[in-house]
């Protein structure tokens, strides 16, 4: 049992917390579409971008377990650890002020701004308006589906915590959405994609290193192991960036 | 086809932001992968070996990054 919650619990929390990432950043541009050029077609994108992912989670689901779990392992690892240490990378800089943080409310101006240039067009379909949802949605969903089956792919039975995770940050993300109506700024998400970065790493390392035939030391407490390691590495990253000369002429005052 | 290509060069977008980055995982993968596969005297260590190079792949990766400044 305490096996099965050593791999369920943080898979459940990576998905979990990914997810809410992606569907913020999602929710932020259906809002705009919504708010800008009508909800019907705003709608409808998402739901038709909504409908081709259940395809392909059907499709690509059932396909992946046919493959022997080693070669899955390494090769879901490796994208697991490409795409968590692209998350981290970038974390890493926002946090020592090396690049700017996401904002989602400048986000959601920027969006706004842009669709109202592309003129009104509330008669009929609007094609604008089912287009920009319809890929906005399928991009951050594929990220989703993408961070689900991989994390889910590295063991057996740990598809469903995974897909738990994602389900819940869907549902939370949909209800905060009708409930304050506006882009959910207040959500920190940066330090969310900090600790997804972290998360993803330790998974993808570990899965590559069972992938390789690695003895892990402790075995599957070697997760949590990786985690610690992976967040001491990024803090120790961060205040590297930090005292980097470049940082600090950005950071100091102008005299 | 120009959706395909949008199409691929997202999905690429997704695992490599960096070119560097990803290149250097992948050299370190596949160096992981011989060692562990050719040399015995490593069992036991290959897990640490293997963290040990992602890690300061990733430590050089944001210094080198951060020294470079704002303009990228």
């Amino acid at each position: 049992m305490i096996a099965d919650w050593l791999h369920a619990g943080p898979t459940m929390l990576a998905s979990f917390l990914a997810s809410l990432v992606e569907c913020v950043e999602a929710l932020t541009v259906v809002l705009a579409v919504g708010t800008v050029r009508g909800w019907r077609d705003a709608l409808s994108g998402s739901f038709a971008a909504l409908l081709t992912l259940l395809v392909i989670i059907a499709v690509l689901g059932p396909a992946l377990t046919r493959i022997p779990l080693e070669s899955v392992q390494l090769f879901v690892g490796a994208l697991l650890l490409l795409f968590g240490m692209r998350w981290l990378r970038k974390a890493i800089l926002r946090s020592a002020g090396i690049i700017a943080r996401h904002d989602e409310t400048e986000a959601f101006a920027k969006e706004t701004a842009d669709l109202r240039r592309l003129g009104d067009s509330r008669a009929g379909w609007d094609k604008v308006a089912f287009a920009a949802s319809f890929k906005i949605t399928m991009l951050e969903g594929i990220e989703v589906v993408f961070i689900v089956v991989a994390i889910g792919a590295g063991g057996a039975g740990l598809l469903v915590p995974a897909s738990i995770g994602a389900l819940v940050a869907l549902v939370l993300v949909v209800a905060l959405g009708i409930l304050v109506h506006r882009p959910l700024a207040t959500i920190p998400e940066n330090t969310l994609k900090f600790m997804v970065g972290v998360l993803l790493s330790a998974f993808g390392t570990f899965w590559v290193g069972e992938g390789l035939g690695v003895d892990w030391p402790g075995e599957d407490w070697s997760i949590l192991a990786l985690i610690a390691a992976f967040l001491i590495v990024a803090w120790i990253a961060v205040a590297l960036c930090r005292r980097s000369p470049t940082a600090s002429a950005m950071t100091a005052p102008r005299t | 086809m120009n959706w395909v290509k949008s199409a691929l060069s997202e999905l690429v977008a997704l695992f490599v932001e960096d070119g560097s980055l990803a290149f250097a995982i992948l050299v370190w993968l596949a160096f992981t992968g011989l060692v562990t596969t050719r040399f015995e005297g490593v069992r036991g260590w290959q897990g640490a070996i293997l963290f040990a190079g992602l890690a300061i792949i990733l430590i050089e990766n944001t210094w080198r990054r951060a020294r470079a400044g704002r303009a990228k």
